[in-house]
């Protein structure tokens, strides 16, 4: 039983990771750009949020209201003035572009805000608990953050199948020169998915915050853990990514129980095994 | 009429050949005439020259475009704690050995990151440094996580005196830095780096041409690796001291390295050596500033990829056709009319 719970919290894990992860997929997908920034853009979230909360006196989730759109504008700013200026023949340029910003955003944030691990509180939803038949106990925040990437990702998946702006995406992502020829303006598509990124990826930093300590020199190690949920579940497919999301997060949390030390570690040899056994990922759907 | 070839290389490289052969002598002798303090400013410049190069042979010329080598400079360092610790090789042999050690891991990693393509090859890397990093972290014979230290015994080895010890290291770095250089030299002058130029332009167009591209890579990574396991080595061999962090940090081990590249001019040999002194008037500059110096270099970097992807040496190159490492053929047509005025008609354009 005690195997059970571990499972089921590594899965409530994924749930934060998928909304790590979904920015970096939907980049991916649509632009084949691996955003090294990415994490380093999810604690900026955090720490938006945190200048929110502090300056407004909000409730911590309702501080989603602002980051989120602040982050839509950041990132179809970041993509229109920067990165697209980036794409092209050569992978250098966005790869060494977005490594750059994720520098310059973590030491920015070091300047501002110093190394001091930081945290927002939110009373009794922090601590709250539901029990399961069986005996599991489930933390209701964890169980939140896990229903809102579900919601997250259904919403995103409406909007790519059901909708224009959808199928222009899918459009550009499969052959960006003839959706051109069509009438697709690229710049315009690239910047909007970077901004439906970054507003998911608002979503996630204003969790991280909640539920662990953050301060600006995790970045790194949040990308690393979008990045290997992105690679498990398989290139462009976000269910996909949910699925490698609750993967690490299942193997972290085994790991964490057999040794806290082993964590992240459990986490990182998982997706170098599913990298050689499957080195598409569980189920690929976009062709690099 | 027939129309003969012939392979120039430019003038210019062959003087500064000589030049640098002069520079290299002034540099060995240079503890001999200042205090030790630039001499540590030079030694530390050296190793950071072939980290460059290594890195730049790497991403501009195999298009292997890794954010992970610090794990080669940790693992090597590593190695040469285990060699001289618990092993009692000599120190200055065990600098090889590490290069050996790291060489020796790098072949398994590299089976596993070159399944991953371009930016994901980046991520891959850095995941695989962690990976290294977290191990060794875990392991209480190698110090866990605080790390260890060499003994006494063991620093006594390379010399007793400290003065003739920082020599020591100092010409050990400069040796590094020129052997490294003379490496990626010569590899860029033989079939190779014929392959990796080629690579560089075009992997596609390599490969139909008859270049095996996987090959090349893989030998370019081990080799890169290997080099760079030993330079891992020299470094912590002067700090006397390492820990997970210190050995595996990527902003020390990759992030500036990265920066003196791009800025200085990736794809090139010059390049890395006008960034690394860039990189060095910068550091010395904002010292005061605490982490502002890595925001500038950041910024000036990420403006260098957007608008001018050659970098500083790119746009010199273009501007004056000058090629100091002459690694490029230039095919010079020849007309028995003509060829008098052989050394006339280089064409500075290549």
């Amino acid at each position: 039983m005690e195997w059970l719970s571990v499972i089921v919290q590594g899965t409530l894990l994924g749930g934060l990771y998928a909304l790590f992860a979904v920015g970096l997929s939907l980049t991916f997908g649509i632009m084949r750009l691996v955003n090294i920034g990415h994490g380093d853009l999810i604690i900026l979230a955090a720490f938006i949020a945190l200048v929110v909360v502090q300056a407004l006196g909000i409730h911590p989730l309702a501080s989603l209201a602002i980051v989120v759109p602040a982050m839509f504008a950041l990132g179809y700013l970041l993509q229109r003035g920067v990165l697209n200026r980036t794409l092209g023949e050569s992978i250098l340029p966005p790869l060494l572009v977005t490594f750059g910003l994720s520098v310059i955003i973590e030491n920015l944030l070091l300047q501002l805000f110093g190394a001091d691990t930081r945290r927002l509180h939110v009373g009794a939803l922090e601590t709250d608990s539901l029990v399961l038949p069986g005996g599991i106990a489930v933390g209701l925040f964890p169980l939140l953050i896990f229903a809102v990437a579900v919601a997250v990702i259904a919403a995103l998946q409406l909007l790519f199948y059901r909708t224009d702006l959808g199928r222009a995406f899918r459009a550009t992502s499969d052959d960006a020169v003839t959706a051109e020829l069509m009438g697709a303006d690229n710049r315009h598509l690239y910047a909007l998915a970077m901004a439906i990124a970054l507003a998911v990826t608002g979503v996630a930093g204003v969790f991280l915050a909640i539920r662990s300590n953050f301060d600006p020199a995790i970045g790194p190690s949040r990308l690393i853990f979008a990045f290997e949920a992105v690679i498990i579940g398989g290139l462009g497919s976000l269910w996909g990514t949910l699925a490698g999301a609750v993967i690490l997060g299942v193997a972290q949390s085994i790991g964490s129980a057999l040794r806290p030390e082993w964590q992240i570690l459990a986490g990182d040899i998982t997706f170098l095994v599913i990298l050689v056994l499957r080195p598409n990922g569980l189920f690929q759907r976009t062709r690099d | 009429m027939r129309a003969a070839f012939r392979i120039d290389r430019g003038a210019a490289g062959r003087v500064f050949g000589l030049a640098a052969l002069i520079a290299a002598a002034a540099l060995a002798s240079l503890p001999l005439w200042v205090d030790s303090g630039v001499t540590r400013l030079a030694g530390e410049m050296a190793y950071y020259l072939a980290l460059a190069q290594l890195w730049n042979l790497l991403a501009g010329y195999a298009g292997l475009v890794s954010v992970g080598q610090q794990a080669y400079v940790g693992l090597g360092g590593y190695a040469l704690f285990v060699l001289c610790g618990s092993l009692g090789v000599h120190p200055l042999l065990a600098i090889p050995l590490a290069g050996a050690a790291a060489a020796a891991l790098s072949l398994p990693i590299a089976l596993i990151v070159f399944r991953l393509r371009g930016a994901q090859f980046a991520v891959g890397t850095w995941v695989v440094a962690e990976i290294c990093q977290l191990v060794i972290a875990q392991l209480p014979s190698l110090g866990g996580g605080s790390g260890q230290s060499l003994t006494a015994a063991v620093v006594r080895a390379i010399a007793a005196g400290r003065t003739t010890r920082e020599m020591i290291f100092y010409w050990c770095s400069l040796a590094a830095g020129l052997a490294v250089l003379a490496l990626v030299y010569g590899l860029l002058r033989s079939r190779i780096g014929l392959a990796l130029t080629a690579i560089r332009d075009s992997e596609p167009a390599s490969r139909s041409v008859g270049v095996d591209t996987f090959r090349t890579k893989l030998l370019t990574y081990v080799v890169v690796a290997f080099c760079t396991g030993a330079v891992g080595g020299l470094i912590f061999l002067q700090k006397l001291r390492i820990s997970p962090d210190s050995g595996f940090g990527l902003q020390d081990w990759t992030v500036v390295v990265i920066f003196m590249v791009v800025i200085g001019g990736i794809g090139t040999i010059e390049g890395p050596f006008l960034g690394l002194f860039i990189y060095f008037a910068l550091r010395q500059l904002l010292a005061d500033y605490g982490s502002w110096y890595l925001i500038i270099l950041g910024c000036v970097a990420v403006f260098f990829m957007l608008y001018a992807r050659d970098g500083i040496w790119g746009w010199i190159s273009a501007r004056f056709g000058l090629q100091l490492f002459p690694v490029r053929r230039h095919l010079v047509r020849v007309t028995p009319a003509r060829r008098a005025s052989l050394d006339d008609a280089a064409d500075p354009k290549g």
